[in-house]
């Protein structure tokens, strides 16, 4: 019975009190109880969800270059430790960073050194990455210098005919102003030159793969683990990216993986940092494609 | 009895609407202390026309993303107003009501894929279509309004056809009566009728295309440089919070919230804008 | 140029039901391929496991758990807030000069990106009322991000509901309170029910807000204080890492029905029960 017909008839049979008008319209009433009651379950499971405290467990937030790994080694920290709770959080290497100083989370993770300001942190580097710059594979070009690399980044080169490929423009693809793997190429290769503003900006290194993979005139810089066979990685001045030349210093492009914390962890916090440090640790780190520290000279 | 009830009722409306109003004031107001400073030290006119963006070197200015932010959202409008407004009008007027039982849910599940399905879906199929067939690296203000006007879609349909159909029937019925053809009456009646909820909807549209982040960041390029056509890559104020904010720590961070106090200062303006159009009928 | 009003009317039917197919067609070619590309990966093992090895295996039932728990209490908080707000907008004070900076004030806080939301979130729920990354930190902030869209919407649809109704009701002895519930809110419920399932839908689909707020974290959370990500965040992680293609797709394709589900179940709510006279 709609409102407006209801209303026509109290109006005809001028009935005073709409009360009874509202006991007629019972329907909506249930409707009302209904949905109140659903209301009132869902909170009231919310509220129980509440009472049930949360275990302590340690989190660790940061960089999302390497949130990957810290997930990979705290399953398997789980699994060697089923009491343990381990949360790994994103965010961002800075992110991380303000989380650990102001104790929100117990470690932080960063993919670059840390800056004038940050250390007063305790650190430890738990793995190096490599970083390897990338084009597509249908590119003729096998190998550039630094300097090439630098200049066509500042937009001095701006076709691939000036380095030995075909005639195209140049698609440059960097990381984001506050990224880590950004911070370690600006160091080692750009030198005194600024990235073009012409530079298309990607936030993370899976980002840029994919766009290099399908952008024939496209170049771009990310970890070297997640170098597959959709890219290419360049030589760089003769030498390939691969594992071995990054331990073994003739490929100088790299960047470490930090772990930071307020202080010295201790307790929990430790016991999982010992497992990362670890031989297992290490191992699990070394078979996704990073370098233990332990390993080769390192940088 | 009846006055306290009442009393009570109202005073419990007051309640809820001073919380929640104090709540929204209360992020303005955090929004503004987190980014004056830094708009005072750099000077204002520096941070909203400066043409360079760079944090490293101390640089903060918005002027590239202010054109992004705006070339990408007036072609949003410009290729989603129009096919909305119709299927809105189609919704309301049109359609036969089995037919329009299977488009609103298709539109209500238009606005609830998430928007970085709609840019990883932009990233597979727009970009290279645009890179393929127009040139450019296919990222591009271009691929970002064409992505945005999809997903303003809903929010603009839905919206407008509640106005429309909130309209009493007198309206329609008198103007069948005075002779009106369907599209005579909506064009000369029931939309300028609903002109207040259209409008509303257009704009929290727009609105909605100015706040999207998720989706422009992976189809717009977000190069810090003017972009010279629709073919470049730029980058939007939203976008240029979104890839920085969680990298960025203090002066940085203080830069990207002042982005934050600009973005808020041009939606109102949009507003003061739409409300002078509504109070014109 | 005179076109005839036949002509008129006759073009302008063709562009209205173009329109209406290209927004169809455009809805097919999304979902579609999603849902092919995905549904394969959906089976009672990716529904009921958790993510393992950074989400290249096992299923994605934490991120299932994550989003419906930060969304309800992301809309039971904001829902009752907005709609009483809008309620006490239009019904209880008078059209001046403060409802107008109000009503300006909730337009122009909808079109903050989400991500500053999200920031306002991490440190102030997050950091600052040490709620930590948790279920309740998500829905908070995204409350208070669909708290402006659900009171705009809401006024709106209160507003459009016809003066008759509530004078006739004031004539017959009925009070604000029984105006209210009685008469305006069931014709209004319709505008409201749109508003706030456009308000779930945008709760679902979030990714910015939630990765600082709600976290990111792959276990089943235990609590609404444990950190949990939800699958839109899930998704974006997968495929812009290029973990697993294919679980992305598994998770968007979720996603997309989940969403579907809800907005079926709303929309039959608000047509049986909603008077449809008019």
């Amino acid at each position: 019975m709609s409102i407006k017909m209801l209303i026509r008839l109290m109006l005809r049979f001028k009935v005073k009190n709409m009360k009874i008008a509202i006991v007629v319209c019972r329907p909506k009433r249930r409707i009302c109880t209904a949905v109140s009651v659903v209301i009132l379950v869902l909170a009231v499971s919310l509220i129980s969800a509440c009472s049930n405290l949360n275990k302590a467990g340690i989190i660790v937030a940061g960089s999302t270059s390497v949130q990957p790994y810290a997930e990979v080694l705290a399953e398997e920290y789980m699994i060697l430790h089923p009491d343990a709770v381990i949360d790994i959080q994103g965010g961002g290497s800075s992110a991380g960073i303000m989380a650990a100083q102001s104790g929100t989370s117990d470690l932080g993770m960063s993919s670059r050194i840390l800056k004038d300001d940050e250390k007063s942190l305790w650190y430890v580097e738990i793995a190096r990455d490599g970083l390897a710059v990338i084009m597509n594979p249908a590119n003729p070009i096998l190998n550039l210098t630094l300097d090439q690399i630098s200049d066509i980044y500042s937009a001095k080169i701006s076709d691939w005919s000036q380095v030995g490929g075909t005639k195209a423009k140049i698609h440059i693809i960097t990381r984001e102003d506050g990224s880590g793997t950004r911070d370690a190429f600006v160091n080692l290769v750009m030198g005194e030159s600024n990235i073009t503003p012409r530079a298309i900006v990607q936030d993370s290194n899976g980002a840029v793969r994919q766009l290099v993979a399908d952008d024939p005139n496209a170049i771009g810089y990310i970890s070297l683990g997640l170098v597959d066979d959709t890219v290419k990685a360049l030589q760089l001045d003769g030498v390939a990216a691969t594992r071995d030349n990054v331990m073994n210093g003739s490929y100088g492009l790299s960047r470490p993986f930090l772990f930071v914390a307020l202080a010295e962890p201790t307790g929990q916090t430790k016991q999982f940092l010992d497992f990362v440090l670890s031989p297992e640790g290490q191992q699990i780190l070394i078979n996704e494609g990073l370098i233990s520290p332990s390993e080769g000279t390192g940088k | 009895m009846k006055i306290n009830k009442e009393k009570i009722s109202g005073i419990v409306f007051l309640l809820i609407a001073l919380s929640a109003l104090s709540v929204l004031a209360l992020i303005t107001i955090f929004i503004f202390i987190k980014g004056v400073p830094i708009i005072t030290k750099v000077g204002f006119f520096n941070f909203v026309f400066g043409m360079v963006w760079d944090p490293s070197h101390g640089a903060y200015g918005i002027f590239p993303m202010i054109i992004g932010s705006v070339s990408v959202t007036l072609g949003a409008a410009i290729l989603g107003v129009p096919v909305a407004i119709s299927c809105s009008i189609f919704l309301a007027e049109y359609a036969p009501a089995a037919l329009s039982n299977i488009v609103r849910p298709a539109i209500q599940l238009l606005a609830a894929i998430p928007s970085v399905v709609y840019g990883f879906w932009g990233l597979l199929f727009v970009v290279p279509a645009i890179r393929n067939y127009l040139g450019g690296p296919g990222l591009s203000i271009l691929a970002g309004s064409i992505i945005l006007a999809i997903m303003i879609l809903p929010t603009i349909i839905s919206i407008s056809e509640v106005s429309l159909l909130a309209l009493p029937r007198q309206y329609k019925e008198g103007a069948y009566a005075l002779g009106l053809t369907q599209w005579q009456t909506i064009r000369s009646v029931l939309l300028p009728a609903a002109k207040s909820g259209i409008v509303a909807a257009i704009i929290l549209g727009i609105g909605r295309a100015i706040g999207e982040t998720m989706a422009v960041i992976m189809v717009l390029g977000n190069a810090v440089a003017i972009p010279q056509s629709i073919l470049d890559p730029a980058r939007t104020l939203t976008t240029n919070i979104g890839i920085e904010m969680g990298y960025a720590s203090g002066e940085h961070q203080q830069a990207l919230f002042a982005t934050g106090i600009v973005l808020l200062v041009i939606v109102m303006i949009l507003n003061a804008f739409a409300q002078y159009v509504t109070r014109r009928k | 140029m005179k076109v005839s009003s036949r002509t008129a009317q006759r073009i302008a039917k063709i562009l209205i039901w173009a329109s209406a197919l290209l927004v169809i067609v455009i809805l097919l070619a999304i979902v579609i391929f999603i849902l092919i590309k995905g549904v394969p990966e959906i089976s009672w093992q990716f529904l009921t496991e958790i993510p393992r090895n950074m989400g290249r295996d096992g299923g994605i039932s934490s991120t299932i758990v994550g989003t419906l728990l930060v969304t309800a209490v992301a809309v039971i908080i904001a829902t009752p807030f907005g709609v009483g707000t809008a309620f006490y907008l239009t019904e209880y004070t008078r059209e001046g000069k403060v409802t107008r900076i109000i009503r300006f004030s909730a337009e122009s806080l909808s079109g903050i990106p989400s991500i500053v939301y999200g920031l306002f979130g991490f440190i102030f729920f997050v950091m600052y009322l040490k709620l930590g990354w948790s279920i309740l930190s998500g829905g908070l902030t995204l409350a208070v991000m669909i708290l402006p869209t659900i009171i705009r919407t809401s006024e709106e649809a209160i507003r459009t509901v016809s003066y008759q109704y509530r004078e006739v009701s004031f004539s017959l002895g009925g009070t604000k309170w029984q105006t209210i519930t009685r008469a305006v809110f069931p014709s209004a419920i319709r505008g409201i029910a749109v508003g706030v399932i456009l308000g779930i839908g945008r709760c679902v689909a979030e990714t910015a807000a939630v990765i600082l707020t709600a976290g990111s974290a792959l276990r089943m959370p235990g609590s609404i204080f444990s950190p949990t990500r939800t699958m839109a965040e899930h998704f974006y992680i997968l495929a812009r890492e290029g973990i697993s293609m294919e679980k992305a797709y598994g998770t968007a394709a979720l996603l997309i029905i989940l969403i579907f589900i809800i907005n079926v179940v709303a929309n039959t709510l608000v047509n049986r029960f909603v008077a449809k006279g008019r």
